[in-house]
């Protein structure tokens, strides 16, 4: 760049504004859905960290890890039925997913009373899913007596994984309720009718995250 | 701008009872106690077709421009070293912990009595 241009240039906060909106788009979507993927994709090593070091102290604890299938099992008037409450957590959140990507569609038929309704239920369905997880760690805190520093029923360090992945979890569905609230609000109340409903899509894959993010915890704490 | 990503309904509508089935499937991997290497495929591969078909058609990955889609699959491939490192560490951890320790982990610790000792009580 030749120094005339560059003498152009606005400084400061503003010049500093004015390079990043620069002209060579990349990545031909909006730039708030570009941004959502590189926060998603930070957020993965984030969930990625904890759930290796998870892996590398179950693989090396010589103590017998806790019987996840029983901790966790849940009576309805009979016998335990094992890992119950979680199977009912992951259908639940299963169930925002596809409320979500419905509202996506509503929104771009610019259907706002249907996008907002959707949107709703998809956040309802997020506070049930956090209400039993607060449930499930009352139970694993009042009942079960689990710390993060030990436990009655094995190896110590289950507690400490189990409070930090799945409240790390939590605390994203929860911020992801309020975030779906916001939206949906704004969404009816014609916010978006100029700008157009890309924010939906945007909102949309935060919340298709977390319910991917389940997946993982799924598999390798509860199932493992 | 581009275009949102509009799709017909009923493509979620296949994906969403997919997922469904795939979950009471990878439930049923622990219900029914199935255990070893049947156990540990059928966890992997119910991970991850669900994981596929959430980013592929809820997070409409698949209608994204290559560009896009390689800069956000592209560096977690990049976590498998460090899952095999880990796994590596991990290994070697425990050979020393059986070497200094012996092969019955009660001797050490017994999880009641570490758990008892240090904090009920």
């Amino acid at each position: 760049m030749s120094s005339v241009a560059t003498q152009q240039l606005e400084t400061g906060a503003k010049g500093f504004v004015k390079d990043w909106e620069s002209d060579k788009q990349t990545f031909h979507v909006p730039w708030g859905k570009a941004m959502m993927w590189i926060f998603l994709l930070s957020d993965t090593f984030i969930f990625s960290c904890f759930l290796v070091g998870y892996m590398n102290v179950r693989m090396s604890t010589r103590v017998e890890w806790p019987p996840v299938s029983e901790i966790f099992s849940l009576s309805m008037g009979g016998a335990p039925i094992p890992l119950l409450l979680i199977a009912i957590m992951t259908f639940v959140l299963i169930t925002s997913s596809g409320t979500m990507a419905m509202a996506v569609n509503m929104g771009y038929r610019r259907d706002r009373a249907k996008t907002a309704a959707l949107m709703f239920i998809t956040a309802a369905f997020g506070a049930i899913f956090v209400g039993m997880q607060a449930f499930e760690w009352s139970k694993l805190i009042i009942e079960e007596g689990i710390r993060p520093w030990g436990n009655d029923f094995g190896a110590p360090q289950f507690g400490s994984f189990f409070f930090m992945i799945t409240g790390f979890h939590g605390i994203h569905v929860s911020i992801g309720v309020i975030y779906l609230a916001v939206v949906a609000l704004k969404v009816l109340r014609g916010d978006y009718e100029k700008k157009g409903y890309e924010i939906v899509e945007i909102t949309g894959l935060y919340w298709h995250f977390v319910d991917l993010v389940w997946v993982f915890i799924f598999a390798f704490f509860y199932l493992w | 701008m581009a275009e949102g990503q509009e799709h017909p309904l009923s493509v979620y509508f296949w994906i969403w009872g997919l997922l469904f089935i795939i979950s009471a499937f990878s439930y049923a991997v622990d219900y029914f106690q199935f255990q070893g290497m049947l156990r540990w495929s059928l966890i992997l591969i119910f991970m991850f077709l669900k994981a596929g078909l959430i980013v592929a058609i809820f997070m409409h990955m698949v209608w994204e421009r290559m560009a896009l889609a390689m800069a956000i699959i592209g560096p977690p491939v990049v976590l498998l070293f460090l899952i095999g490192l880990m796994a590596i560490e991990g290994d070697y951890t425990e050979s020393t912990r059986l070497e200094y320790f012996g092969a019955d982990a009660g001797v050490y610790a017994e999880p009641h009595s570490l758990a008892a000792s240090e904090e009920h009580h």
